[in-house]
């Protein structure tokens, strides 16, 4: 009787052990193989905005103040039901303003002209091409779409926080407490998100689904130009073809899909 | 074996009662948090790990360090070891508990912890951490519990144990090593941005942990039968003399490289840590305080004589403990966030709950490791028909 129980307990162990480490086992031996069965083919709306490589143009010669952001910075969280926390420790942003010596403090100069070093720069995640969140995060949770997206899944965040000790450009939030309370006014349109998840700008991979421009863009009366790095014709090919624009820290090497002309 | 640990002294129970009260008390501000969120503690938008990651990092070593006692037994025969090693080994299941905890209390969905096995991801090496973290805890369990039996049974240990204690040296290494890579292959970091941060931690660990091992050696031998042996308590003293003198010149260098190169990036952090940055500086003394303290115990340690008096010591062993516990776990976390990488500097202070909830934590373990440490204790007094 004592031994069989025994033996029981043993078995049922070792199954436990073997169910656990299946998919991790899984993983290891089709590191090799072809990829083909883990990226399942989205389906494109008939109306959808398509591209190689998203990305944005800042033209901040056409910024004067504060003032000029905040319908940018209203329209994008409005419409992503971004809370408006009081807190500045659980605050969330996805798109907002930073000066010169902050949003490019590895840049800065003392010289620097008076109004560059006064202008409000929009800071917002970079849907960087060799994206560090997306390489550290251990759920898969935050990672790259085949148009150069960097995109979160919600439900899938186990809230680890890897992903803001990466980003090497503070674009990420987290919800250190349930945001629903603190949205103003809902959008059915697109999910609220749970405590204990991060979040951060998408480039409105939803809006694009359906033909339209990020709403940033849109909210800005040219001051924002988005289109394909990839394509030579598109607008800001165009744009960094005929200005000279920065990135934000391009000594990191993480190839940052937002552009800003000077 | 377990039963042993059930029955004991009034002492023994009063203890283990004391340090339920303590888990009680973390456990219900854990239900706190896990109601409310991680906006209990002190962690920001700014500081995104805090308290609780550091607590990790500063246990990964102290179970890392059970290496120093079975290295020089197993590898090198150095038999005295011998005595120890199980104490050694069940510092290292109480660690690697307390870390695989402090790991979790951090999470902001815990519920959904699985989804790290569910969605394996080897470039993560958040997912590297879990494989050599989870490893090492069987490893350390697998061995002590059967080398300890056969010592009750008075068998010579299995051969295949042997095979578990070689691989188990290496693996020690492994979980401290990738638990530095977890912060030094940041992009953005320029404090943890270095390739001697896996040393550094190594280092302060074999430092830290023997140290804690040579209190609990003490401890064993004032209030049981069983004599862990001056022999051994001097041989760890010499580990932790060497360790912690290396930790301070690996420190050294890293000041050397950040400040003769005079990157900002780079300045800012220890600026920040040691001197204060735009007026903010809430760890400037504990961090002064540590450095101090190392330095003390340095000249305690290596000198002979003051080694060699056990008073003297304990309180080296206490210092070094003290000093390598501000170093990792109070400053190399949130040293690493402040600055933010837009140079904004937020500071961090954990709040009551979350340090409650962190004492909690060090109370299982402790609980585990005087559980432990009374069936192995006991089972050495049995053999030397102590008891």
């Amino acid at each position: 009787m004592k031994s069989s129980r025994r033996k029981f307990l043993k078995i049922a162990g070792v199954s436990a052990l073997g169910l656990g480490a299946k998919p991790v086992l899984d993983v290891l031996a089709s590191s090799g193989e072809h990829e083909a069965t883990s990226t399942p083919e989205i389906k494109k709306g008939k109306d959808a905005l398509t591209a190689k490589r998203w990305a944005m143009v800042v033209d901040t010669r056409k910024i004067e103040s504060e003032e000029d952001l905040k319908p940018i910075i209203e329209a994008c969280h409005k419409i992503h039901n971004v809370p408006d926390l009081e807190n500045k420790n659980h605050e969330i942003k996805w798109i907002w303003a930073e000066e010169f010596q902050h949003g490019f403090s590895t840049q800065e100069y003392e010289f620097a002209d008076e109004r560059v070093k006064h202008l409000p720069f929009l800071t917002l995640c970079n849907h960087c091409e060799n994206a560090a969140c997306v390489r550290v995060c251990p759920t898969k949770a935050t990672f790259k779409r085949e148009d150069g997206i960097v995109l979160m899944d919600f439900h899938r965040c186990i809230g680890c926080r890897f992903c803001m000790a990466a980003c090497p450009y503070g674009s990420r939030s987290f919800n250190f407490r349930d945001p629903r309370p603190f949205i103003k006014e809902t959008n059915p349109e697109f999910p609220t998100r749970t405590k204990g998840v991060v979040e951060k700008c998408n480039f409105c991979a939803e809006r694009l689904a359906v033909g339209k421009l990020p709403a940033c863009v849109e909210a800005s009366n040219g001051v924002l130009t988005f289109g394909d790095l990839d394509d030579p014709e598109s607008e800001v090919r165009k744009l960094l073809k005929t200005n000279y624009a920065i990135r934000r820290k391009p000594a990191l090497g993480a190839g940052p899909s937002v552009f800003y002309i000077i | 074996m377990l039963e042993k640990a059930l029955t004991g002294s009034k002492r023994y129970y009063g203890w283990m009662a004391a340090l339920l009260a303590v888990i009680s008390v973390g456990f219900v501000c854990y239900l706190w948090q896990f109601r409310f969120g991680l906006g209990i503690t002190g962690m920001s938008r700014d500081v995104s790990w805090g308290f609780y990651i550091a607590q990790f990092t500063f246990l990964v070593g102290v179970a890392a360090s059970a290496v120093m006692v079975v290295l020089p037994y197993y590898l090198h025969n150095y038999k005295a070891f011998g005595k120890i090693t199980i104490l050694g080994e069940f510092l290292a299941v109480a660690s690697v508990t307390m870390c695989i905890l402090f790991i979790f209390v951090d999470l902001g969905q815990p519920i959904r912890v699985m989804n790290v096995l569910l969605h394996p991801t080897p470039n993560s090496i958040l997912f590297w951490d879990m494989i050599v973290l989870n490893g090492y805890l069987f490893l350390n369990i697998v061995i002590s519990w059967k080398v300890l039996e056969s010592e009750r049974n008075n068998v010579a240990p299995a051969h295949w144990l042997k095979v578990l204690s070689y691989i188990s040296i290496p693996w020690a290494v492994s979980i401290h090593t990738v638990t530095a890579f977890l912060y030094c292959g940041l992009p953005g970091r320029g404090f943890w941005l270095t390739a001697i941060l896996a040393p550094r931690f190594l280092s302060s660990a074999f430092a830290a942990g023997p140290a804690l091992l040579i209190l609990l050696c003490m401890i064993v031998r004032k209030f049981t039968k069983f004599d862990p042996g001056k022999e051994q308590i001097q041989s760890l003293a010499k580990v932790v003399a060497y360790a912690i003198s290396v930790n301070v010149f690996f420190f050294l260098c890293e000041v050397f490289v950040v400040f003769y190169s005079q990157i900002p990036e780079h300045m800012d952090h220890l600026t920040y840590l040691f001197v204060g940055l735009h007026g903010k500086g809430v760890l400037v003394p504990w961090m002064w305080a540590s450095m101090i303290l190392m330095v003390v115990s340095i000249i305690l340690l290596v000198n002979p004589v003051t080694r060699k008096n056990e008073t003297v010591l304990v309180a080296a062993c206490i210092t070094v403990f003290v000093s390598t516990w501000i170093d990792k776990g109070l400053g190399m976390i949130s040293g690493g966030f402040v600055p933010n990488p837009l140079h904004h500097v937020n500071e961090y202070i954990p709040t009551v709950p979350e340090v409650l909830i962190a004492i909690g934590i060090w109370a299982i373990g402790f609980l585990i490791l005087t559980a432990l440490f009374k069936i192995g204790v006991t089972i050495k007094e049995e053999i030397a028909g102590l008891a």
